[in-house]
């Protein structure tokens, strides 16, 4: 008699892909030599103070848990520094909760909002986890496709078209990871009046909002009628360079945030208490480390775009995070082909657009958080193999 | 001196790394490869650059006795020139690296660098102390070098993270 072995691995989670990103990194990871633009994280060290105030901390022996949203010095902090940068107002006491990461803010905003059926709309490309986490929560993630054509901006006939009955969210990432993309205040007005017009909420990862480098970020809860039915999700991974703390944060409405505390106060108890520390230090004295990370990535970026240009590639300006999304369609190859055969030949890492979900075929993004130096050599390299793919062409 | 936006963009990127080629810098703050280097040779013109040259650890050298001292000097201003007169007899030799005016208990902050204590402790006792404007020298010896103009000598800083991440 054959037995076949029973799987206890609940079904919803058998068939979830894993991250598309994870093969190129296995790939990667075996190879010496490698220059990689496929880091989604600073390549600063967090900026010594903060790291100081941890240790401080953890001196002082504050090694217990916080209060389930955080410690009220660092909510409260939040609320101010939210308030002084994006003129957006949120009580620390009951509308802010301090969580694992934008990661774990994410999933607490899903799990509150949604249920079974429910239709949360997901704009790619975009961070490889939100439909699982939708589709984790119960809901369905209805993805739309921005194209290069419109810089990667939502469309807002996009969004209309994508409403349905079932819709309960839109889930916006600007600036966005991977095209870098930024919306102006026009774009997501337009954006707003349709969420108002159909009465849903926006979850609004904004963990790139540090990083916009023409214009300063809008947030889309600053609009007029949005704070409301709006869940913003923020941290210090990006901004702060402190992506190992784990540390974001939540800002909605008191209704949702009781929602989200609840779950928060289940699944996690609080977030770690030295991080926590940290960040205080962080947001009370870290900005001028801020500002001159951002100078840095700034002419990056520009370098970044100007020099893919040059040996030929089409690639867009982005207005924030720290991505270049160029164009490889010239090459003819898929972006999952360019991105191997550039690894195998010249030992450059980029992360293929097309794992970012539609509309990101046809393109790769490239991380500039790394020293001018590496970028200067990824660059030389990637020129060198769109040379030989030319001469091979012919 | 009036330096627009560009111009102390440019000065901070060389600072960091003075061999950035003017076609690189021109496509990380947005213009054109002459006009970089048309504005690099007019701040070199006009001394806002002041010299290039290369951080050198020579304590990774076999055999290097060289030794920097930094001197704390009390001296008596003079009615007319202050204390530039002295300054300028101190810095003119060539073993001095550094000389500031300094607030605080003492005047004139002197970095001098030699190839011995000896020598250092020569230099001290016959050119320095005999000056007449120096009124008393304190002398402080280098022992090890940790950081320097904004860069850590001991550490070899490695990049830890993951090559691909989302």
């Amino acid at each position: 008699m054959t037995l076949t072995k029973k799987s206890y691995v609940a079904q919803s989670v058998e068939k979830m892909r894993p991250s598309g990103i994870r093969k190129f990194f296995d790939l990667a990871a075996t190879m010496e030599g490698v220059v990689s633009l496929g880091v989604g994280e600073p390549d600063f060290v967090t900026t010594w103070s903060v790291r100081e105030a941890a240790i401080n901390s953890l001196e002082r022996g504050f090694t217990s848990y916080t209060a389930n949203a955080g410690l009220l010095e660092l909510r409260t902090e939040i609320a101010c520094y939210m308030s002084e940068r994006f003129g957006v107002k949120y009580s620390p006491k009951e509308e802010v909760i301090v969580t694992v990461g934008a990661s774990q803010a994410l999933d607490i905003a899903m799990r509150a909002i949604i249920d079974p059926g429910d239709e949360i709309i997901v704009v790619e490309p975009c961070f490889v986890s939100y439909a699982p986490l939708v589709e984790l929560a119960g809901g369905s993630a209805v993805t739309i496709g921005t194209t290069g054509k419109t810089g990667f901006k939502l469309q807002p006939e996009q969004l209309e078209a994508a409403i349905t009955s079932k819709t309960k969210a839109v889930l916006l990432c600007y600036p966005n990871n991977p095209t870098g993309t930024q919306l102006d205040r026009e774009d997501l007005e337009s954006i707003a009046e349709i969420v108002k017009k159909h009465d849903l909420l926006v979850i609004a990862d904004e963990i790139y909002a540090e990083l916009a480098y023409d214009q300063p970020h809008t947030s889309i809860a600053s609009l007029d009628g949005m704070r409301e039915r709006t869940i913003l999700i923020n941290g210090f991974s990006k901004g702060f360079a402190m992506t190992g703390w784990r540390l974001g944060f939540t800002c909605a409405p008191e209704d949702i945030s009781r929602a989200m505390l609840k779950i928060h106060q289940y699944a996690m108890m609080c977030a770690s208490t030295p991080a926590q520390y940290a960040a205080i230090e962080a947001l009370q004295h870290g900005m001028a480390d801020v500002e001159s990370m951002k100078k840095d990535y700034r002419q990056r970026r520009n370098y970044m775009v100007q020099s893919f240009k040059e040996i030929g590639l089409d690639c867009h300006l982005p207005g924030g995070a720290f991505y270049v999304f160029p164009s490889i369609q010239s090459t003819g190859l898929t972006s999952e082909q360019f991105a191997e055969k550039l690894l195998l030949e010249e030992k450059v890492a980029v992360v293929p657009g097309s794992v970012f979900g539609e509309g990101g075929e046809g393109y790769i993004r490239c991380s500039y958080a790394s020293s001018m130096n590496q970028l200067q050599e990824a660059i030389k390299r990637i020129g060198r193999f769109l040379d030989k793919q030319k001469r091979s062409a012919m | 001196m009036k330096l627009n936006e560009k111009e102390v963009e440019i000065l901070e990127i060389l600072q960091k790394d003075a061999r950035f080629e003017a076609a690189d810098i021109a496509k990380m703050i947005g213009t054109s490869e002459t006009e970089v280097a048309e504005t690099i040779r007019r701040l070199e013109e006009e001394k806002v650059i002041v010299h290039y040259a290369t951080l050198v650890d020579w304590a990774k050298m076999d055999n290097f006795t060289g030794v920097t001292a930094m001197i704390d000097v009390k001296v008596t201003p003079k009615r007319g020139v202050g204390f530039d007169e002295v300054a300028e007899r101190i810095y003119r030799f060539k073993e001095v690296s550094s000389v500031y005016l300094m607030s605080g208990v003492y005047d004139l902050s002197v970095t001098v660098e030699g190839r011995s204590m000896n020598e250092i402790a020569r230099f001290v006792s016959e050119k320095l102390s005999t000056l007449d404007s120096v009124v008393s020298t304190t002398t402080h010896f280098q022992l090890k070098k940790y950081k320097h103009d904004g860069m850590i000598y001991a550490s070899k800083r490695e990049d830890n993270r993951i090559v691909v991440s989302p």
